[in-house]
C-alpha cells in the first residue's frame, strides 16, 4: 500500500527533558538525512543511533543538537522505515524539529496513526495488537498533555473568550429560530452578526500574525527589493550579500533558475525573494502593475524600495509607492553621490511613516544605517521576540487558518444576503474549530447556553 | 388464570402519540397488530398544550407524513389555526405550527385507527409482559387476557408510576387523572431495564367566558392554506385566534412569596424537569430581573370553552394559581376549569436501546415516546413510527430502518437518545441537527418518501405523484441552468421591481436566482417553463438553486460522516478485549454498544484516539476472518 511519511512528537514535553520526534514511512530516512549533519543516514546500519546536528535546509542554520535512531523496515514499530529524532525537550526546539520535518515532506500524524499503520502493514497478531493499543493509549494521553502544555495560558484564555463570544451569538440566533415568539430579545440581525464575526476575525488574524512572526525567526524575513531600472537594486543586494557572507542556493530545473539568497542582518534572517527576477528583468514597474506581482509582494515581510537621487520622482515611482503602501517598507534613496534631482520632500511625503535611508552604495555609504533600519523594523512593536511562541503549534495554526476561512465564508454569506440561520453554519464551524484547539467541541454547550441566556418555555 | 386471547405479530401498549404511529406503521407493513390502551376515548390525547409543530417539531410531523404516519393528516383536519413560523428567516428553519382542536383530534385519530387494516384496537390495562430467556413472548392484561407476539412496543408515556403534584397534594395518577401503570414499571426494572425519574408540568385551563380578551393582544392565524401532509387537499380557512397577555411584578411577588408551597421547591418533586419547559416559578427564580413573561391563551377546541394558559405551568397550590391569575390582565376573573400540576414518572434510560428502539436487554421488546425520556407529541410520534416500522421488521423479517442524522430530525433525535442519552426530558431543537440546512420542512418528502414506499408505508399512488414532483423539479433546475437572460427592458424592469440592481451583461437564470432578493416567480415570468410548476415544486427549485453552495458543502460533510457510519461494529463486540481504550470510553461503549464507528465517535467520553483503536481492532477482526485465522 502506497503511504506517505508521517511525523509527530511522540513524547511529552517539558523544559530540559528529552523529546522525540518520530517519522514513519517510505521517506522517513531520506527526510531525516536531508535535515541531518553528521553521518549519511541513508548508509548507516539499521537500528543504530547517531549524534549530529539538525539543519534547517531552508535557512541552513543549525536548529538543534540531536541523536537520531534509524530503524529500517520491517523490524520496526510500524513495519515501515522509522526514524526517531531525540532533541531537547523545550517547547521551541521540539516544535521546530517537527516543523522542519513537516516542511520537508512529512505529514502530521493523526492520533493513533502509527498504530494504524502497524496494523495496516499486517504484521500485528492479536496479542501484539493489544500491546500496541495499550501503547498508543499511553502515547495519546501523553500527547494530549503535551498539547495542553504547548498551550500558552493566554492563548487558551483568549480562545475561550472568543468561543464564548461566538456561543452567545449562536445562542441568540438559536433563540430567534426555536422560539420565534419569544419577545425578550432583539432579533439577531445581519449587522449584529457581522459585527461579532468581525471582532472574532480580527483576533484570529492577530493570533495567526504571532504564528507568522515565529516563523520569520525560523525561516527568515521574506524580503523583496524593488525599484525602477538602474536605481541600484543589484548593488543593494550585493552590498547586503557581501557584507553578510550570504549563502547562495541555486535550484536548477525550472525554466528560469530561481535564486534565493539568505543573509543575516544584525541577527535578523533575511530571505531575499525572487532576486533572479530583479537581475533579469528590469521592468519591475510593469510587473507590479500585474495583480500577480502584487500578490508576490504581499507575501513579502519586508520591501526595500530603491530610488535614484540623481533622477526625478516619476509617475512610476509613485505607482510603486501605491503598490506597497500598506506593506512593511524601507525607502532607500540611493546614488547620493550624484547631482540631486530627486525632491526629497516629496519622497518623505510618499513614504509617510516608513523610514527613509540615504545611501551611496557604490561608495559603500549608508549601509550601516540601512542595516539598523532593518533590525529596528523587526524588533520594534508587534515583532517582539518574547511573543514568538504564542501560537507555534502546527496543529493550532492549521485550525486557526480554517477558522479564519470559516469566518470569511460567514462574512461573504452576509454580503450575499444569505439568511442568518444559514450564515450560522460557518459561525458554528468557527466555534468548533476553535474548540478543537483547546480540546473542547461538545455540541451540547450551545443548548446549555441557550437556556442559561434566555428564559424560555411555555 | 389467564386465557389465550390470540396471537399477533406486534403488540403496542398505549395509544398516545407514539402508540398510534407505532400501531399504524406496523399494520401498514402487514403485521397483525394489536393496540391496547387504558381508555379508548383518549387515543392520541394531548395532555398538555393544544398545539402540534413548531421549529424542528413541525419538520418531524412532515417526516412522519413522508414515512406514511398519521399525525400530519389528522392535524390538517382538526386544527383551529395554522401558521408558518420563521418566514423571515432562511428555508432551513421555517416550520408549521397548528393549534389543535383536542377533542376533534382524538375523534379523527380514532377513526384512522379503526379503519386501518391489520390493526386491532382494544381497551385494556397491561399487567405484565411475558418474557422467556430474555425474549418477549406477549402480554397479559389485568382481565387475564394473554396476547402472544414476538414483538411488543411499550408506549406508556408518563403513565409508569405517574404521580401528580399540586402544592402539597400528591397522588398516583397519569395525566388528566387517568390510572397509572405500576406493575409494568416494576417488571421492567426487574428485567434489568434501567429507569430514571423525570418530571414535567402543565398549566391550568380556564373558562373562555371568564377571560377579558379586551386586555390582551390578538394572535390571529393565517388565511394562507397550509398543510403538514402531502396528502391533504382540503384546507381549513376558518381560523380561531389565540391571545397574548403578560405576567407583571405583582404576579411575580405572589409567586416569590409562596415559593415554599411549590412542589418544585418544597422538595416534593425528585424528578428532573426540562429546562425548555420550565414552570412559572422556575422562570421567576432563574430570571428574576425579567419584569414580565408572556402568557398565550390558546383555545382547546372549537366546541369547548376551555382555554390553555401557556406560560403558567406550575405546581403551586390551586388557590395560589388563582391569586396569580388575578394579577394578570384579562385573567383577573378567570375561572379555573382544571388546575395546573406537575407530574413525575418513570422513564427508560434510552442508551439501553438499539437505534431501532428495541431494548438491548429483551429481544423483541421496544419502547417509544415519552417513556424514552423525551417530551412532546411530535418526538413521541416520530419514535412510535420508527418502533412500529422496526417491530414489524423483526416480526416479519423485513428491512429494518434506522435514519441517520442527515436524513431527518427523527434520525437526530433517536441517535441523540441512544448514543448520548439524556439527563432531562429531551426536546428537539433545530440546533441539535448539524445538517439543519438539509433537514428542512419543505423537503421532508424528498428525503423520505422513497424510503416510505420501499418499506410499504407509502402507497404506490402517492409515490407516483412524488416521483412526478421530483422529476419536474430536476427538469426545471436543469432548464434554468441553460437559460441566459439578456439585459432587455423586461428583464431589467423585473429586477428593479424586485429591488435588485440591473444587469450589466447577460446572466444565467440560475445566477440571477441566487441573488438574495430574487424569487423563482420573477424568473419564471421572464423565462416561462412549458408546464407551470406547483407551488411546492417552485419552492424546491428556488431553494435548491439559491443555496447550492451551502447545500454542496453540507453534502460533502454528510459524505464524510457516512464513511464512518458504514464501518459497522458487531453488536456483541467485547470491549474488554479491545486493549488501549480509555477506561471511561470503554465503560461508555459497553453501555451504548454503538452499531457503527460513526456512532461510537459521538458517544460522550470517547475521544479520537479511542476511535482509532476501535478501527484497528475491528479491521483486524475482519482480516482475521478473511484469512481464516
Amino acid at each position: 500500500m502506497e503511504m506517505d511519511t508521517i511525523t509527530a512528537i511522540s513524547t511529552p514535553m517539558g523544559e530540559g527533558a528529552i523529546a522525540i520526534v518520530r517519522l514513519s514511512g517510505p521517506e522517513a530516512v531520506t527526510i531525516a538525512d536531508s535535515l541531518f549533519q553528521g553521518k549519511n543516514l541513508n548508509q548507516v546500519e539499521s537500528h543504530t543511533m547517531h549524534y549530529g546536528k539538525l539543519i534547517d535546509p531552508e535557512t541552513k542554520e543549525v536548529a538543534e543538537e540531536v541523536m537520531v535512531s534509524v530503524m529500517r523496515a520491517p523490524k520496526t514499530f510500524t513495519r515501515e522505515d522509522v526514524v526517531e529524532i531525540n532533541c531537547h525537550g523545550g517547547l521551541v526546539s521540539v516544535n521546530r524539529v517537527l516543523e522542519i520535518a513537516l516542511a520537508n515532506g512529512a505529514r502530521l500524524a493523526e492520533p493513533g496513526e502509527f498504530t494504524k499503520r502497524a496494523f495496516m502493514n499486517g504484521r500485528i497478531d492479536l496479542s501484539q495488537a493489544e500491546a500496541v493499543m495499550d501503547l498508543i493509549r499511553a502515547k495519546t494521553d501523553r500527547a494530549m498533555s503535551v498539547a495542553l502544555k504547548q498551550m500558552d495560558g493566554r492563548l487558551s484564555n483568549l480562545i475561550g473568550d472568543l468561543r464564548q463570544k461566538l456561543l452567545e451569538t449562536l445562542a441568540h440566533v438559536e433563540v430567534n429560530i426555536d422560539y420565534p415568539e419569544y419577545d425578550d430579545v432583539e432579533e439577531m440581525s445581519n449587522d449584529m452578526m457581522r459585527e461579532k464575526t468581525k471582532e472574532v476575525l480580527q483576533e484570529v488574524e492577530q493570533l495567526l500574525e504571532t504564528a507568522r512572526q515565529g516563523k520569520i525567526l525560523r525561516e527568515g524575513l521574506g524580503t523583496a527589493i524593488i525599484g525602477r531600472p538602474n536605481v541600484g537594486k543589484s548593488s543593494l543586494m550585493n552590498a547586503l550579500v557581501h557584507e553578510n557572507k550570504a549563502i547562495v542556493t541555486e535550484i536548477p530545473g525550472t525554466t528560469r533558475d530561481v535564486i534565493e539568497e539568505y543573509v543575516n542582518v544584525r541577527g535578523v534572517p533575511l530571505r531575499l525573494i525572487d532576486t533572479a527576477g530583479i537581475r533579469e528583468t528590469e521592468d519591475i514597474v510593469e510587473r507590479i502593475g500585474v495583480e500577480r506581482s502584487r500578490q508576490v509582494l504581499k507575501e513579502a515581510d519586508l520591501i526595500l524600495l530603491v530610488l535614484n537621487y540623481g533622477d526625478e520622482f516619476t509617475e512610476e515611482d509613485k505607482k510603486l509607492f501605491e503598490a506597497v503602501n500598506d506593506l512593511n517598507i524601507i525607502v532607500i534613496v540611493n546614488k547620493m553621490d550624484l547631482d540631486p534631482k530627486l525632491d526629497l520632500e516629496e519622497v518623505k511625503r510618499s513614504a509617510g511613516d516608513h523610514p527613509v535611508i540615504s545611501t551611496a552604495l557604490i561608495r559603500e555609504e549608508g549601509i550601516d544605517q540601512l542595516e539598523n533600519a532593518i533590525a529596528n523594523t523587526f524588533f520594534e512593536g508587534d515583532l517582539d521576540a518574547g511573543d514568538m511562541t504564542y501560537v507555534s503549534n502546527v496543529r493550532h495554526v492549521q485550525l486557526l487558518k480554517q477558522a479564519r476561512q470559516a469566518l470569511e465564508d460567514a462574512q461573504h454569506g452576509m454580503d450575499m444576503g444569505v439568511p442568518i440561520d444559514v450564515v450560522q453554519i460557518d459561525v458554528t464551524r468557527t466555534w468548533e474549530l476553535l474548540g478543537e484547539i483547546i480540546g473542547d467541541a461538545v455540541h451540547e454547550s450551545l443548548i446549555d447556553q441557550l437556556f442559561s441566556q434566555f428564559c424560555l418555555g411555555k | 388464570m389467564t386465557y389465550n386471547a390470540g396471537h399477533y405479530d406486534v403488540i403496542v401498549i398505549g395509544a398516545g402519540h407514539a402508540g398510534v404511529e407505532a400501531g399504524l406503521a406496523a399494520a401498514k407493513r402487514g403485521a397483525k397488530t394489536l393496540m391496547l390502551t387504558l381508555n379508548l376515548d383518549l387515543v392520541a390525547f394531548m395532555p398538555c398544550n393544544p398545539s402540534i409543530g413548531g421549529p424542528a417539531k413541525g419538520v418531524v410531523v412532515r417526516e412522519i407524513d413522508a414515512l406514511g404516519g398519521a399525525m400530519g393528516k389528522v392535524i390538517d383536519k382538526t386544527h383551529i389555526q395554522m401558521r408558518l413560523l420563521n418566514t423571515r428567516k432562511g428555508p432551513a428553519v421555517r416550520a408549521l405550527r397548528a393549534q389543535a382542536d383536542k377533542p376533534l383530534y382524538i375523534k379523527e385519530m380514532k377513526r384512522v385507527l379503526e379503519s386501518q387494516e391489520n390493526l386491532t384496537l382494544r381497551q385494556g390495562m397491561v399487567e405484565k409482559l411475558l418474557v422467556e430467556d430474555d425474549q418477549i413472548k406477549g402480554v397479559v392484561t389485568e382481565t387475564k387476557a394473554a396476547y402472544y407476539a414476538p414483538t411488543v412496543i411499550v408506549t406508556t408515556g408518563t403513565f409508569m408510576r405517574g404521580r401528580v403534584i399540586i402544592g402539597d397534594l400528591s397522588y398516583e395518577s397519569g395525566p388528566n387523572n387517568q390510572r397509572t401503570s405500576v406493575s409494568l414499571s416494576e417488571q421492567l426494572e426487574e428485567l434489568g431495564i434501567e429507569m430514571v425519574r423525570f418530571k414535567t408540568g402543565t398549566p391550568m385551563r380556564v373558562n373562555s367566558r371568564t377571560i377579558d380578551y379586551s386586555k390582551t393582544e390578538i394572535q390571529p392565524g393565517e388565511q394562507e392554506p397550509r398543510f403538514f401532509s402531502y396528502e391533504t387537499t382540503e384546507f381549513i380557512t376558518d381560523q380561531i385566534p389565540c391571545w397574548l397577555t403578560y405576567t407583571n411584578e405583582d404576579t411575580h411577588k405572589i409567586i416569590n412569596d409562596n415559593l415554599g408551597l411549590s412542589a418544585m421547591y418544597s422538595g416534593m418533586i425528585k424528578g428532573t424537569g426540562p429546562r425548555y419547559c420550565p414552570s412559572i416559578e422556575d422562570k421567576i427564580v432563574r430570571f428574576n430581573d425579567k419584569p414580565r413573561h408572556q402568557i398565550f391563551l390558546e383555545p382547546e377546541g372549537r366546541d369547548t370553552e376551555e382555554v390553555y394558559v401557556q406560560g403558567l405551568s406550575t405546581s403551586l397550590p390551586e388557590y395560589i394559581q388563582k391569586e396569580m391569575m388575578e394579577t394578570v390582565p384579562g385573567l383577573e376573573k378567570a375561572e379555573i376549569m382544571r388546575a395546573g400540576y406537575a407530574i413525575e414518572y418513570d422513564s427508560v434510560v434510552p442508551t439501553k436501546l438499539w437505534p431501532t428502539l428495541e431494548t438491548k436487554k429483551i429481544s423483541g421488546l421496544f419502547t417509544a415516546g415519552q417513556i424514552n425520556g423525551t417530551s412532546g407529541y411530535e418526538e413521541a410520534a416520530g419514535q412510535g413510527l420508527m418502533a412500529g416500522i422496526n417491530a414489524a421488521a423483526k416480526a416479519l423479517d423485513l428491512e429494518t430502518l434506522i435514519l441517520d442524522r442527515s436524513q431527518g430530525y427523527i434520525g437526530v433525535m433517536i441517535d441523540d437518545l441512544v448514543t448520548k442519552g439524556t439527563d432531562e426530558p429531551y426536546r428537539l431543537l433545530t440546533s441539535r441537527a448539524e445538517f439543519r440546512l438539509m433537514l428542512r420542512h419543505d423537503n421532508a418528502d424528498l428525503r423520505l418518501t422513497e424510503i416510505g414506499h420501499r418499506i410499504g408505508t407509502i402507497s404506490d399512488e402517492r409515490y407516483e405523484r412524488f416521483l412526478e414532483k421530483k422529476r419536474v423539479i430536476e427538469e426545471e433546475k436543469n432548464r434554468l441552468e441553460q437559460v441566459i437572460l439578456k439585459p432587455t427592458d423586461d428583464v431589467q424592469a423585473a429586477i428593479e421591481e424586485s429591488g435588485g440592481s440591473t444587469l450589466k451583461e447577460a446572466a444565467r437564470a440560475t445566477d440571477l436566482l441566487r441573488r438574495p432578493e430574487m424569487k423563482y416567480d420573477v424568473i419564471a415570468k421572464l423565462t416561462p417553463s412549458d408546464i407551470p410548476l406547483s407551488d411546492e415544486a417552485a419552492e424546491q427549485v428556488e431553494i435548491q438553486i439559491k443555496y447550492t453552495g451551502y447545500i454542496k458543502k453540507a453534502l460533502e460533510q454528510i459524505e464524510r460522516m457516512r464513511k464512518m457510519e458504514t464501518k459497522t461494529i458487531p453488536e456483541d463486540l467485547d470491549y474488554d478485549e479491545v486493549h488501549g481504550l480509555a477506561t471511561e470510553a470503554r465503560d461508555r461503549l459497553k453501555e451504548v454498544r454503538p452499531l457503527s464507528v460513526g456512532q461510537a465517535s459521538r458517544v460522550s467520553g470517547v475521544n479520537p484516539a479511542d476511535v482509532s483503536i476501535l478501527l484497528v481492532y475491528i479491521e483486524q477482526g475482519n482480516i482475521a476472518r478473511v484469512s481464516g485465522e
